[in-house]
């Protein structure tokens, strides 16, 4: 496709990397893969998790920040992921690592049916109907026809396993490697995915609707598939967080989860790649940060914390940063 | 960063390197006893939907600084690490592995809920953690043959409560068409399974159910189906809020069973004056501890005493609010195990006392009902007394019942 993109919308998607980003990504990749061995059990579980989020908020960022659809049920696909791992192990005997595709493949399709009714939404009330779903949630998993699979209000545990091939590795730190291997392979593919043709399509469909029309996209079928795509990053998520916590029952995925994960779309950037690790820090750490602080305001705290990021970051935390490194690039050249 | 990582790795390669001399420890105290301190843990609700459960921990922080204050135990302080996890299972996952692997505490005490507690069950119990005396009453927490390190709370649970119910029923009004109301989830449930477990094969016949949700907004048209089925006894197993709305919708619509309501939900404050203390006149329920705002109990020596714990360590609080009365039953009994315990503060043998209360008489359980436990008993309660409300007051009567089958 040869279309001339305004400014705006170039700057917003993923461009080739220079030599020092590559090289900084690689570095951080290094450093992700030694940081089992040289951390505590405790704080490995809480990388695990930043790599879970990771995975969760990139698929927002996909439909939220690159789509310009808002999503408030995303917690909703994300449990979707967790039952599926949870049931095909336990009630089907599945090895862990097959049900990670299962899960995304499950949840594509369930995001992609969600997103048919969703056309004829935009904006507010887009926002409104996923808003539902994530309310919702909570009292279809505790659904009494489906009891004899989700376990109804009792929930399912999920077992641990020990590292594949007889490797030295814990449970943990291999599933930490294992999510990290996931994501990574989940980001390279959102970049490939934003950065060609389908790229500038998802981003045209935000802009300005009526004339990526004209330019011959298919609008609904665009919007229908980044719906499935980004319910088939939650989900995955949803899968893994299963593994992590060894535990999923209806209470585990209430409003506040999908209310969290928009939190850290909006808080690590939309509309950026990297910005989904930024935000899964922060919905990881702050609240944990904010507990400390003080017990009787706690969410008071983390609502400062909120305010001070947006203000400080109107772009996210990656947005800040590409403003920094611009601004260093300037004076270098200057 | 390169410093950090670079220290990070030198430890890394140490730590390699030691491993093969270090020579598995013998039999002694679990981590988080020092010669001055016990180090426990626990997880309470400070955010989410049921702060108001919260209280139970400050309420035990505040019962082991009066213990600190007078000493400690064998001269170890207590030192309670109670930390959010805002109801949310997986949040309790990871607060409980932050206490365990992080804060490296001996045990966990008394957290809070039954959704959050299972979710770090079979955590606890392969790492051989104990998880003493629950905040739950739910009867799950008992099953000592699949869950060895699991003990249930110093509370009657709902299930021993559901017997009684039944039994006086089935005493009282043989021929009784019972209706039951309850919350769909392990709560209301135990209540189903304690009425099936006296009434048996006349289960079906005798007994017409309704549920509602925790996040439903009303439950009228329950209350309304089960009176047109024709029940003339009513078991109302809900929450504060709902059955409020039970006990005025029952006397809005003239039906008039015999009404038992479950002993979460008989406060005066959040219950019987939004509903209308008037409407809930004859309601039956239950106890087991001391109720401070009863009056018969000023002269007590038990109340007396409770009432100066909580003047002094928490002048600010409302003492109405009955989690106090629990969190200061809960510390005595932990702490007479830990005592019982003495120098050896090992994983097994704090389990193995906190199993060994023999006949433990509360200052602030009714009298007569004793905390006992063993190998095969975990549930510290099971006797309670049946009570009704006069307009006035709850009155107790007959005798202490056991809930056990």
């Amino acid at each position: 496709m040869t279309v001339r993109t305004e400014p705006v919308m170039a700057a917003a998607l993923p461009k080739a990397w220079s030599a020092w980003q590559a090289t900084g990504v690689v570095a951080l990749l290094v450093i992700a893969v030694i940081v089992p061995f040289a951390v505590s059990s405790f704080h490995l579980l809480q990388l695990t998790m930043v790599v879970i989020y990771a995975i969760a908020l990139l698929g927002l960022n996909i439909l939220t920040g690159y789509n310009g659809q808002i999503s408030l049920g995303h917690g909703a696909f994300y449990a979707v992921g967790a039952y599926t791992m949870a049931i095909l192990i336990e009630r089907a005997g599945m090895p862990y690592w097959s049900i990670v595709p299962v899960a995304g493949i499950v949840c594509f399709i369930v995001g992609f049916l969600f997103g048919l009714p969703a056309l004829r939404l935009e904006g507010h009330y887009l926002a409104l109907s996923t808003f539902a779903l994530a309310v919702a949630t909570p009292q279809l998993l505790k659904f009494h026809a489906l009891e004899k699979w989700t376990g109804g209000v009792q929930g399912t545990f999920v077992p641990g396993f020990a590292a594949p091939l007889g490797l030295p590795l814990a449970w943990d730190q291999w599933l930490y490697l294992f999510s990290l291997g996931i994501a990574a392979a989940l980001f390279f593919f959102a970049w490939n995915l934003l950065r060609g043709s389908t790229g500038i399509a998802i981003t045209a469909i935000r802009d300005h609707p009526i004339a990526a029309k004209t330019m011959g996209i298919n609008i609904s079928l665009y919007k229908l598939l980044t719906f499935g795509v980004s319910a088939m990053y939650t989900g995955i998520a949803g899968a893994l967080g299963a593994l992590v916590a060894q535990f999923v029952s209806p209470d585990s995925f209430t409003i506040f989860l999908s209310l969290s994960l928009l939190v850290g779309a909006v808080i690590g950037g939309v509309a950026s790649i990297f910005g989904a690790i930024f935000g899964a820090l922060f919905i990881q750490f702050v609240p944990n940060f904010a507990d400390q602080i003080s017990k009787a305001v706690t969410w008071a705290v983390y609502g400062l914390f909120m305010i001070t990021f947006m203000y400080l970051m109107p772009n996210g935390i990656a947005g800040f940063l590409k403003v920094i490194g611009e601004r260093l690039r300037r004076r270098r050249n200057s | 960063m390169t410093i950090k990582l670079r220290h990070a790795l030198l430890v890394t390669t140490l730590i390699l390197f030691a491993t093969p001399a270090i020579t598995p420890a013998c039999a002694q105290n679990a981590p988080g006893i020092t010669d001055t301190e016990i180090k426990i843990g626990q997880t309470m609700p400070y955010t989410g939907p049921v702060t108001a459960f919260s209280t139970l921990g400050k309420g035990e922080i505040a019962y082991f600084k009066m213990i600190n204050d007078r000493g400690g135990i064998n001269g170890r302080k207590i030192n309670l690490i109670s930390l959010d996890d805002g109801y949310a299972p997986p949040k309790t996952v990871e607060q409980t592995r932050r206490l365990v692997e992080q804060e490296g505490v001996a045990f966990m005490f008394s957290s809070i809920g039954t959704a959050t507690n299972t979710a770090v069950q079979r955590y606890l119990n392969s790492a051989k953690v104990p998880q003493l005396y629950i905040g739950s009453g739910a009867s799950k927490f008992g099953n000592y043959k699949e869950f060895p390190y699991t003990i249930g709370g110093i509370q009657g649970t709902f299930r021993a409560e559901a017997r009684i119910y039944a039994r006086y029923i089935l005493k009282e009004k043989p021929n009784a068409k019972i209706a039951i109301l309850y919350q769909n989830d392990d709560y209301g449930r135990d209540y189903v399974a304690g009425v099936k477990d006296i009434l048996g094969d006349k289960y079906a016949s005798m007994v017409k159910e309704a549920t509602y949700e925790f996040t439903d907004a009303t439950i009228d048209s329950q209350i309304v189906s089960l009176q047109g089925a024709g029940a003339d006894a009513l078991i109302v197993a809900a929450t504060p809020k709902f059955a409020a709305q039970a006990i005025r919708k029952v006397y809005d619509i003239s039906w008039k069973p015999m009404f038992f309501l479950s002993n979460v939900a008989i406060w005066v404050s959040t219950v019987l004056e939004p509903a209308g203390i008037e409407k809930a006149v004859g309601i039956i329920s239950s106890v087991y501890v001391k109720d401070p705002t009863d009056t018969g109990w000023d002269n007590d020596p038990g109340m007396k005493e409770w009432k100066a714990w909580i003047t002094k360590y928490m002048p600010e609080v409302d003492p109405r609010d009955q989690n106090y009365v629990n969190s200061y039953n809960e510390g005595m009994v932990l702490v007479q195990a830990l005592k019982q315990a003495g120098n050896n503060l090992s994983r097994e043998n704090i389990l193995k006392e906190a199993l060994n209360i023999k006949d433990m008489q509360l200052p602030m359980m009714l009298p007569g009902i004793k905390v006992n436990t063993s190998p095969t008993d975990y549930y510290p309660i099971e006797e309670m007394q049946m009570m009704r409300w006069s307009g006035k007051q709850w009155v107790r009567f007959g005798d202490l019942l056991s809930g056990s089958l």
